[in-house]
């Protein structure tokens, strides 16, 4: 089963997790990346983040990934989760878990699902330095890790 | 009439959030779009000027090409940077 959520509260990773491969034996692997908020960026101690994103076309976007990553590989369940509002450092930003008979496929989906997210799903992030608020700056390393996936 | 949503720095720079808009006649693509919100000049020159702002219609992701519609939601954003 594949489901997404855009939410700002926090979530339980381990429960998440468990959930994915609850009930099917079947499942022999299960991948998960987690994207957490660092406290250094650009070389500047950063003390709090909020993340805005696009209401509607946000679900979208994930829901868009999240079918063709399930169309490439032969997976046994998804799981994505990114929150939004205000974050401070080490708190869990996104959540992407992949369940799949085995390993390989597992891996591979993970990694094109949140290549794909960093690029393609409408959220922006704000962070407070010592200096004021700042909007980071996207970066071309993302867009190169999306389009490694298409050669 | 279509709706016009910014977001992010974009928002900030333009001082709005969404408008509501007349679509004239000979509107008929993001890159028109962009030059009628352009020609408003001051912030509006400078934030439709560069070339990286992103679009969307009807929340899919647009490029200049993309046909806009009267009734259309359209949206205008810096890069994405989520994750």
């Amino acid at each position: 089963m594949n489901r997404i959520s855009v939410q700002t509260e926090p979530f339980d990773i381990a429960a998440v997790q468990d959930k994915l491969r609850a009930g099917n034996p079947a499942v022999g692997a299960l991948v998960s990346f987690i994207g957490l908020m660092r406290d250094i960026n650009e070389g500047d101690a950063v003390s709090t983040m909020t993340l805005e994103h696009y209401p509607g076309m946000t679900e979208k976007a994930l829901e868009a990934i999240v079918a063709e990553a399930d169309e490439r590989w032969d997976l046994m369940g998804i799981r994505v989760i990114h929150r939004v509002g205000e974050l401070k450092p080490q708190d869990p930003i996104v959540l992407v878990a992949v369940a799949s008979a085995h390993r390989g496929e597992a891996f591979r989906a993970c990694e094109f699902i949140i290549d794909y997210l960093k690029n393609r799903a409408p959220f922006w992030k704000k962070e407070r330095t010592a200096a004021g608020e700042r909007w980071v700056d996207a970066r071309h390393s993302d867009k190169e890790a999306e389009e490694r996936w298409s050669e | 009439m279509i709706r016009i949503l910014y977001f992010a720095r974009l928002r900030e720079q333009l001082q709005t959030d969404s408008e509501r808009l007349e679509l004239p006649a000979d509107i008929t693509d993001i890159a028109a779009l962009s030059r009628l919100l352009r020609a408003r000049g001051g912030v509006w020159e400078e934030a439709f000027s560069g070339p990286t702002l992103m679009s969307a219609v009807n929340q899919e992701v647009a490029n200049p090409d993309t046909a806009i519609a009267d009734g259309d939601e359209v949206a205008f954003f810096p890069p994405v940077t989520g994750g």
